[in-house]
């Protein structure tokens, strides 16, 4: 067992350029998601029936379907279904990235959707009657006073999904983005060395882990506890 | 869509066999099934040693759920692929090996769930066997497991759900399911990836969305049992 070969220019660059791709698509792909969740939330719980079917068949069947299969479907189902234009404009760029970005942004939005919405749901259900009373409508409402409070209880929900995003990455090498998992498999078939090269992939994901478990703690210490929902 | 389904829906359902291996959507619910019923007793006793209170039981168990929920599972599939041939000490076929990879990492999440359930036995059930004479061993087996093992079963559902999405992992280390025959079709056919793969997407939903329904409705159900 020798790790030394992981610190020549070769392999180490090739594992560092691969943990760089697997954050830029985690935290993209969290951005992505957390807007688009939000939206759907608020879509689930409209006061508009079609807006509440749409939203709920949207993060129905995305949570019932294998996130591996969605990323095949957006690499190599879009070509079939985009403008040319628009391939033209990927294929120029980085379309595997895209295609990952694509599904990865799309499955994690329809799990942030359903802690948006349980966030939401303890929200006490005066604070939306008042709201409207005081003439705020549907939107109004929810974005001025209940998502600010419905989002703060939401950070360990929301920190849980970041690590499943993170993890879940790893996919994308299946269509070929050259994150973590894709460049320590290249080492690895390169050298053979097998064992050193996971375990150093396995030690880069738990650090990962790690550090975002450590930093939504350290955000949220010192934070007075968001309580319960009050009586009605 | 529909011609596809229609010139291919056996191989989608139980790829070559008679003729050949067993694959398709029987090969994914069998990894998912066959590695599920592993996972259960390995979940249990994670569980129970995880909330022992001896260190040299409990310190291990947490490690080792720590480590598998911190890792992809493409990781530890690779991993199985890497280990379970130089600990067994002969060659696996690829399928065996994969019901490995995914019980040991549902075993770490099954864990968590029912150690959960463990702790949501009131206090009072272990004291009041324990006062009526029953052992410790006793009082773990026929009060607080079977009392927290029924609460956990809408989770107990909900996890198999992800197991059967978890299997299409398959794919990646070239194993015939259901995910593997959608992209040997697709290669067939060339020009037609977006319908095969939103085809296969509606196999998995068809399965996974009925379980799902199933759990909410015994979530329902126990809940006006208590």
């Amino acid at each position: 067992m020798d790790f030394g070969f992981l610190l020549t220019a070769e392999y180490r660059d090739a594992i560092v350029a691969g943990l760089v791709v697997t954050l830029e698509l985690s935290a993209l792909a969290a951005i992505i998601a957390a807007v688009l969740g939000i939206i759907l939330a608020v879509a689930r719980m409209a006061p508009f029936a079609p807006a509440r079917w749409l939203s709920a068949a949207y993060i129905e069947f995305i949570r019932n379907t294998p996130l591996l299969v969605q990323l095949l479907f957006w690499y190599f189902g879009a070509p079939q279904l985009l403008p040319q234009v628009w391939l033209e404009w990927l294929y120029d760029r980085n379309f595997e990235f895209a295609a990952g970005l694509a599904g990865l942004a799309c499955y994690t939005a329809a799990f942030v959707a359903e802690d948006v919405r349980s966030g939401i749901r303890n929200v006490a259900r005066g604070q939306m009657e008042a709201a409207r009373a005081c003439g705020l409508g549907y939107l109004g409402a929810m974005r001025l006073v209940i998502l600010p409070q419905a989002l703060r209880t939401m950070v360990p929900a929301l920190v849980n999904q970041l690590l499943n995003l993170t993890k879940n990455s790893s996919l994308a090498m299946a269509i070929g983005v050259a994150e973590l998992m894709y460049q320590v498999r290249e080492v690895e078939s390169r050298t053979f060395r097998t064992f050193e090269a996971f375990a150093a992939a396995t030690a880069i994901y738990l650090a990962l882990s790690l550090v975002i478990t450590l930093f939504a703690a350290w955000r949220e210490r010192g934070r007075p506890q968001p309580h319960a929902r009050h009586p009605a | 869509m529909l011609d596809i389904l229609r010139d291919n829906w056996l191989y989608l359902l139980v790829g070559q066999y008679p003729d050949g291996p067993l694959g398709g959507l029987a090969l994914t619910l069998i990894l998912a099934a066959v590695s599920l019923a592993l996972a259960l007793p390995g979940g249990v006793l994670l569980a129970l040693a995880r909330v022992s209170p001896a260190k040299a039981l409990r310190i291990p168990a947490t490690a080792f759920i720590w480590l598998v929920r911190g890792l992809p599972l493409i990781m530890v599939i690779f991993w199985a692929y890497f280990l379970v041939p130089i600990v067994l000490g002969m060659a696996v076929p690829g399928y065996v090996t994969m019901i490995y990879a995914l019980a040991f990492f549902t075993a770490a999440y099954l864990a968590e769930i029912i150690r959960a359930g463990i702790e949501a036995v009131p206090r009072g059930q272990v004291e009041a066997a324990r006062a009526i004479g029953l052992s410790r061993g006793q009082t773990l087996r026929r009060v607080v497991l079977p009392q927290a093992l029924r609460n956990v079963i809408p989770s107990l559902v909900n996890q198999f759900v992800s197991l059967t999405k978890d299997t299409s992992l398959a794919f990646i280390v070239g194993i015939n399911e259901l995910t593997y025959a959608a992209s040997q079709i697709s290669n067939r056919l060339l020009d037609r990836p977006a319908e095969i793969y939103g085809l296969v997407a509606i196999f998995y939903f068809i399965i996974c969305w009925s379980l799902t329904a199933w759990s909410r409705r015994l979530e329902r159900k126990l809940a006006w049992g208590r």
